[in-house]
């Protein structure tokens, strides 16, 4: 069985059309962010979860809000009330953005608040589930410990491709990578998960899983190098585009299957980390095809013209391979 | 060639049974209730707290309080060391947690002053002369890092005897995080966290002070005879509210006995057969306790405990190396009173910075849905996988199974935890472990269609994709290291089941999967491939 037969599509012709729908989508995503803000788990902003678990048909979640308006005017409006797993668990996560004080044992003061509240209101007998406070001080800190996490994961990834394959391949995953951070962060944003800790991990992951596919074509492209010297790069590209298509389709596909059943089956806590999944999977899938290997041919090309391009890499890999490099060419990087 | 491959079939098959030993069947003994030796169930695979449920605190230790303390004990010693050599200054005054001040040092004994404080405190502290007579002295830096640090881990050690106490089964209790001072607390199948809180937060800073003045009704009142103004080296301290004396005693900074003198605490009862908790004192507490009490026959002798008097005694005799604090106390605060004290005192005050209970219901959830996900996406995955590329899917299932066993094996013997990031990464393990079986099928496909031999479609496929997944892996590595150094709690978890899973594939997608098709083969020519 096959999926593709010999497939010849000319994936390069797209480039600019995909730069710019990419383009589209990440400016998208920002207007959203600055006019709505990033959703951000309870890790980073800070703030006091309370999940709790009714012994009863839990009520209405108006029933809850105006329980803690009562108690806490002001807090219960602006709280976040929502069901918390499947409908049968009986259970709603309750988050306001602050917190006790954090000198002292304080910290939990809001939680007690809200559970009192809900005593208080005589909406159903209920046990506390679980309960999730975070300090101002330690999202500060995360969010930095992220920032260095990502920054140096692509760099690390950036000088591994520029030491086995050449610089311009490099430019191209770093770029493809970064799209497929951008894009995800967009699309969190349209659908409204929060930013977690979980959420990062899943990120990184698809980074990682991204570059992998980037990593196979660019891997054939350098075989194809060796052995289509005649062909413009323009060619050799688009050739290893389409020798691997069937294996990306296939992973992706695989993948993609894992995230989904993740999404569908792996509860309420991975429910941002599966959705993040298939909207990595997805656009790394995209991006690797269109988006990498087109940036290192335009990279290559800059200031010269299309199709001109002769196929030349020095491998590090492969120090045997006789030297393709015509003379007066100047370093593809 | 025969025997060669029997080498790899008999190396494969015991990389299986070993990491199926220590992986999985102790999970499966437990569920069916087979036997499990010791030493296998010891190395059993752990649950992380998201799985368990539990408590889960990360506290900051105010190190500065520590730095506090150590400068107004050297300046109280410098204020002792100048009375006795009768130089008089016009004040000693602690202005930061790391500094003090000495103002109006008489210009005549200027020389005797700069002695006196260097012996006293040259060690640690770097002395500036100011204005006229005036001295600053400021910690020196490399003696504040190794005090901060000193109390970090003191303030951990102490805490992890007050957990012990408790008798939490597999307490975790460790430095957390790069800013140095914060103590992570993870306390699996707890749930009372208040109680949790109060045991380890509980500062229980013990000294026994004699009282100059007091008791009054307020502060002005007890000052009266002094001017109104409290005396360079003495303190005003309230009695505290569980003793029900809220009157305020004038006593010296300097404590006869502190905590730190106790040999031992525990409960008992009073004359009056009310909770009280009884102590013992070192031998270097019990003699300056003698010195202090055969001093001061007949005055107050004040117990304050975390800086509020919880009860105050006359002195009638001397007393050496027994006491006992009295006051309205119930059981239960006698218990945990005495467990503290016992277990000594924290260096400094802690701050929650993190709080998270994660009641057993919802862990159990969280480990069926995580389960439940993994099944079904692996499932798929199999289907997809033996429809697609019928009997060489075998091939691709067998070594994702490898995979996975190695993996579970990996983490039991090198006692990683398990948590739901963990299992998210052995989702993504799954789909790295088909793809890089995919790359080699679709490239002995692809040699296959070149008109080549399946023997050599085969050898081909696997050589030149080695390479391939090798770029893939480091590339993977390398991320998942950094994620491992820069990651907290979960995504550490995550990464090192993404480390593990990756290493693990490389060698069931290259030698597992290579060994079965060549063993399948046999000797046979060019059989066709199902593929």
């Amino acid at each position: 069985m096959q999926i593709f037969k010999t497939p010849h599509f000319d994936f390069l012709r797209w480039r600019w059309v995909a730069i710019g729908l990419s383009w589209l989508i990440i400016i998208a995503g920002i207007v959203v962010i600055k006019t709505k803000g990033m959703p951000l788990g309870v890790e980073f902003s800070g703030g006091t979860i309370v999940i709790v678990e009714f012994d009863q048909q839990p009520p209405d979640s108006s029933v809850v809000r105006n329980a803690l308006e009562r108690s806490m005017p002001g807090e219960g409006q602006n709280a976040v009330i929502q069901r918390y797993g499947p409908e049968s668990a009986r259970q709603y996560m309750i988050r306001v953005p602050d917190v006790g004080a954090e000198a002292g044992a304080g910290l939990s003061e809001k939680a007690e608040k809200i559970t009192a509240a809900l005593k208080a209101a005589n909406i159903g007998s209920f046990k506390q589930a679980g309960t999730e406070i975070v300090g101002p001080a330690v999202g500060k800190d995360l969010r930095s410990k992220g920032q260095w996490a990502m920054g140096l994961s692509l760099l690390g990834i950036l000088a591994y491709i520029a030491f086995r394959f050449q610089f311009s391949f490099a430019i191209g995953a770093v770029v493809a990578t970064v799209h497929d951070l951008l894009v995800t962060f967009a699309f969190l944003a349209f659908f409204r998960y929060d930013l977690s800790l979980n959420v990062i991990a899943a990120i990184l992951t698809v980074t990682g899983y991204s570059t992998n596919d980037t990593i196979v074509i660019f891997d054939r492209v350098r075989e194809n190098i060796r052995s289509m010297r005649r062909d413009n790069m323009y060619d050799v590209v688009n050739r290893a585009v389409n020798q691997t298509l069937g294996r990306t389709v296939i992973t992706a596909g695989t993948a993609l299957l894992s995230a989904v059943a993740l999404f569908l089956f792996g509860g309420e806590v991975l429910h941002g980390f599966a959705f993040t999944m298939i909207v990595g999977i997805v656009t790394g899938t995209y991006s690797s095809v269109f988006i990498a290997a087109a940036i290192a041919v335009i990279w290559q090309t800059w200031g010269k013209k299309p199709g001109k391009l002769a196929a030349s890499v020095p491998t590090a890999s492969a120090p045997a391979t006789p030297k393709t490099r015509k003379p007066g060419r100047r370093r593809a990087s | 060639m025969k025997k060669n491959i029997r080498w790899k079939l008999l190396t494969s098959l015991a990389v299986f049974v070993i990491f199926f030993a220590v992986g999985v069947y102790p999970i499966l003994a437990q569920r069916y209730h087979m036997p499990l030796p010791a030493w296998l169930a010891a190395k059993q695979l752990k649950l992380g707290l998201d799985l368990k449920g539990g408590v889960h605190l990360v506290l900051r230790v105010q190190t500065d309080d520590a730095l506090r303390i150590h400068t107004t004990t050297t300046s109280e010693q410098l204020r002792e060391a100048l009375k006795t050599a009768g130089i008089a200054v016009t004040s000693i005054s602690v202005d930061a947690p790391r500094s003090f001040q000495v103002q109006g040092v008489p210009p005549e004994k200027d020389a005797e002053f700069v002695r006196i404080a260097d012996d006293k405190t040259a060690t640690d502290y770097n002395r500036n002369a100011g204005a006229a007579g005036t001295y600053s002295f400021k910690m020196k830096d490399n003696v504040a890092i190794t005090m901060a640090e000193q109390a970090v881990t003191q303030a951990r050690e102490t805490i992890d005897r007050r957990i012990n106490e408790l008798g939490v089964a597999e307490p975790n209790i460790s430095l957390y995080g790069q800013s140095a001072d914060q103590i992570l607390v993870q306390l699996p199948g707890v749930n009372d966290v208040a109680r949790a809180k109060e045991i380890i937060r509980n500062t229980a800073i013990l000294e026994l002070k004699i009282v100059e003045a007091g008791p009054a009704g307020s502060q002005e009142q007890l000052l009266q005879s002094y001017g109104g103004k409290v005396p360079d080296d003495m303190e005003v301290i309230q009695g505290s509210a569980s003793s029900g004396d809220s009157s305020f005693y004038l006593m010296r900074k300097a404590s006869a006995v502190t905590g730190t003198d106790l040999r031992n605490a525990r409960p008992t009862i009073d004359e009056n057969n009310r909770p009280a908790v009884g102590f013992s004192l070192t031998n270097e507490g019990a003699r300056k306790f003698g010195k202090a009490t055969s001093e001061n026959i007949g005055r107050l002798l004040a117990i304050v405990l975390d800086h509020r008097v919880t009860s105050v005694a006359t002195i009638q005799t001397k007393i050496s190396d027994e006491g006992r604090i009295t006051g309205s106390f119930t059981t239960d605060q006698v218990n945990d009173m005495s467990l503290i004290l016992r277990t000594g005192a924290l260096p400094a005050g802690l701050t929650y910075l993190e709080e998270r209970v994660i009641g057993p219901s919802l862990g159990a959830d969280s480990i069926r849905s995580g389960v439940t996900a993994s099944l079904v996406g692996l499932l798929l995955v199999v289907g997809f996988m033996l429809i697609y590329y019928k009997l060489s899917g075998v091939n691709a299932v067998v070594a994702l199974i490898f995979n996975l066993v190695i993996l579970l094996g990996l983490m039991a013997y090198i006692d990683a935890t398990m948590t739901l990031p963990g299992i998210a990464g052995f989702v993504l393990t799954m789909g790295i472990g088909v793809d890089s079986n995919v790359l080699i099928f679709e490239r002995i496909k692809e040699e296959l269609e070149a008109q080549r031999g399946v023997r050599q479609a085969i050898n081909a496929g696997f050589s030149r994709v080695f390479l391939t997944l090798l770029d893939t892996h480091v590339a993977s590595l390398i991320s998942a290291a950094f994620l491992f150094q820069f990651g907290t709690g979960p995504i550490r978890g995550f990464a090192m089941t993404l480390v593990i899973g990756l290493i693990s594939n490389l060698f069931t997608s290259t030698f597992v999967s290579k060994t079965l098709f060549e063993a399948v083969l046999g000797h046979r020519q060019s059989a066709a491939l199902s593929i």
